[in-house]
């Protein structure tokens, strides 16, 4: 009953933030100057999606306790369904133009009118992220029948390795006609494509960062259903006690599988918003480092916690991107040069950042609370509340 | 009710039980006594079907249920209390209690109103990380969570473990307004004068062999039962 209750009022705030700042990235695009700012809006819709994936990440490793280093892999499964199923025919040949052309003779948007046309465009986007997604979440279902039996450290292996493997294969020259090689696959429809333009192509409403963050939101929202529901519970049994969880009817098997495949359904769809995001897919970035910096992500926000990994995604993108950037560039004051400034020190001072935070910061941002969490009542009072309501 | 048949468990690689067959008779409390070793544990997480058998027979109501799934053995009306408690520590009470209802669909605020009733303590604390509640508190828990499943039969492996007497007292007080409400209840026991107190059936486990049976009363009075168990 009084659980009920808070859930709504914490429900509602978040909903609330979440659709300011959904109003917010609409009126910053079209306020501010477009060349100017470029970097903000690339943190924004870069955030978003590894906000998408760490969620994802936070979903398997900080909710189930299953410690998998696949991420890359998926994302990369996800960014490549994604590209293929949306490029547009007329396209086709110039992208695969080492390979004679594609095996894929179809585009979900050219099949819904056109990537010009409303319908063609949201449909066919929206068609190839589910897919995107379902093909990550079969991809785990088959690798996860050897590899969920496997526990802790030893999972993290499997993964990793496997997510390399992927890497490779679909760099393989003999895929070319489904992969383009270790080319990349591009001229797909991206975020910019949801500008509003006007007859004479003219940009009238950009819309480009509302929608990466609009369809980031919505995974995000559906991961936190999933998280409150009867699953979110015993998943979090599961990392808790494997054997208290069995012994209460809770089948591991399972409900491993589940977490893992709804994961990595998560990370493919976060993969797909990444290629949207880089305008080109290539299997090359889908590196292990990427893994690493989902991981660090779910790390500083705090494992067990979905608004920290939203957070934690867009400070890190931001600083990476953005605030430490200046670190890498040659400094004068006057004619005193800066000592250390030079190309790579950006990621020196971020390696301490981050080893700052693992020591002294360990439980993250959140630690396992969410946003609202922060604005109940002190516990005393909730159990005063407890007693008037039960 | 549940009626076990020569049963033969290995586990880690010795046979820790070897052939058991006993009865438990509806609406009773049935014990188990016996020292460590002797295969108590083994038998009752047998039964949850955490360890599958070597050899024997399970059935519930003339039913086989010899090596079939956790899941589906909790949804057949046993539950078992594992030894250690092992309550969900970062979870609230609340949480807890409703994973013990896992595979139910229905409504729980009967359920919970009665555990509730059974254990105020627990209402208190319903906000609070299970973590965080004394030794005697989280055993109330881990009850509780079994009972959300509304067991026919319910298993408890040890419960006053490391428990103060005063709080083991408490928890044998409950066992019985429990079994008094129509639960039956196989128990295992290192506290076999406890035990024996309340049992209506006893039986004593030595190294994988049941050796000794009887009402509670019979085995409080057997001469080789003090000598052994009771000192």
């Amino acid at each position: 009953m009084i659980q009920k209750k808070k859930n709504k009022t914490g429900l509602f705030v978040t909903m609330v933030a979440v659709a300011a700042f959904l109003a917010l990235t609409i009126v910053l695009e079209n306020t501010l100057d477009p060349i100017r700012n470029t970097i903000l809006f690339t943190v924004l819709k870069k955030g978003a999606v590894y906000a998408l994936v760490a969620c994802s990440m936070n979903l398997l490793n900080g909710f189930t306790g299953l410690f998998s280093l696949g991420q890359a892999g998926f994302m990369l499964l996800g960014a490549y369904t994604y590209s293929t199923l949306t490029i547009p025919m007329d396209a086709k040949d110039m992208v695969y133009y080492l390979y004679g052309g594609t095996v894929f003779r179809f585009s979900l948007p050219d099949l819904l009118g056109g990537v010009d046309t409303p319908l063609g465009l949201i449909g066919g986007v929206l068609l190839a992220l589910v897919c995107a997604g379902i093909v990550a979440a079969l991809v785990a279902w088959l690798i996860g029948l050897p590899v969920l039996r496997l526990k802790s450290d030893y999972l993290a292996i499997a993964t990793l390795g496997f997510a390399e493997i992927i890497r490779a294969v679909f760099q393989w020259d003999k895929l070319g006609r489904v992969t383009n090689g270790a080319n990349a696959l591009k001229s797909y429809p991206t975020f910019s494509s949801f500008n509003l333009k006007d007859a004479a192509g003219n940009v009238t409403l950009r819309l480009s960062t509302f929608v990466a963050v609009l369809l980031a939101a919505i995974c995000i929202a559906l991961i936190l259903l999933l998280i409150n529901s009867s699953y979110g519970r015993a998943f979090k049994a599961i990392r808790e006690d494997e054997v208290a969880a069995e012994a209460m009817g809770i089948n591991l098997a399972k409900h491993k599988r589940l977490s893992f495949c709804i994961s990595s359904f998560f990370a493919g769809v976060g993969g797909g918003l990444f290629a949207m995001y880089a305008n080109q897919a290539q299997a090359k970035v889908f590196t292990t480092a990427m893994t690493y910096e989902i991981l660090l992500i779910v790390v500083i926000g705090g494992i067990g916690s979905i608004s920290g990994s939203c957070i934690a995604s867009f400070l890190y993108v931001a600083a990476s991107e953005w605030w430490l950037r200046f670190l890498d560039s040659e400094m004068y004051i006057g004619s005193f040069k800066v000592p250390l400034l030079r190309n790579g020190f950006r990621m020196v001072v971020f390696s301490v950042v981050i080893m700052v935070v693992v020591l002294f910061f360990r439980r993250g941002i959140m630690g396992d609370k969410e946003l609202p969490d922060l604005f109940r009542r002190r516990p005393k009072a909730e159990k005063k509340g407890g007693k008037a309501h039960g | 009710m549940l009626r076990i048949d020569d049963l033969r468990v290995n586990y880690g690689g010795i046979e820790a039980v070897k052939g058991v067959s006993f009865d438990v008779p509806e609406g009773q409390i049935v014990t188990l006594i016996g020292a460590n070793g002797a295969g108590k544990s083994t038998t009752l997480r047998t039964i949850a079907g955490l360890i599958k058998p070597a050899e024997g027979r399970i059935r519930l109501q003339a039913e086989d249920i010899t090596g079939i799934s956790p899941d589906k053995i909790v949804s057949k009306g046993i539950t078992l209390v594992p030894e250690g408690r092992r309550v969900f520590p970062d979870l609230t009470v609340l949480e807890n209690l409703k994973i013990g209802a896992y595979l139910r669909s229905d409504d729980l605020t009967d359920d919970l109103n009665w555990v509730y009733s059974l254990f105020p303590r627990l209402k208190e604390r319903s906000w609070q990380a299970a973590g965080t509640l004394s030794g005697g508190e989280q055993q109330m828990l881990a009850v509780g969570r079994a009972l959300m499943s509304r067991p026919k039969l319910m298993m408890m492996d040890e419960p006053s473990l490391g428990l103060a007497p005063l709080v083991v007292k408490d928890i044998f007080a409950i066992i019985k307004r429990i079994n008094s409400q129509g639960v039956t209840i196989l128990l295992i026991e290192q506290n076999a004068n406890m035990a024996l107190h309340i049992a209506d059936t006893a039986y004593v486990l030595e190294t994988g062999r049941l050796t000794l049976s009887g009402t509670g009363e019979e085995l409080l009075r057997n001469e080789a039962v003090k000598k052994a168990y009771l000192g």
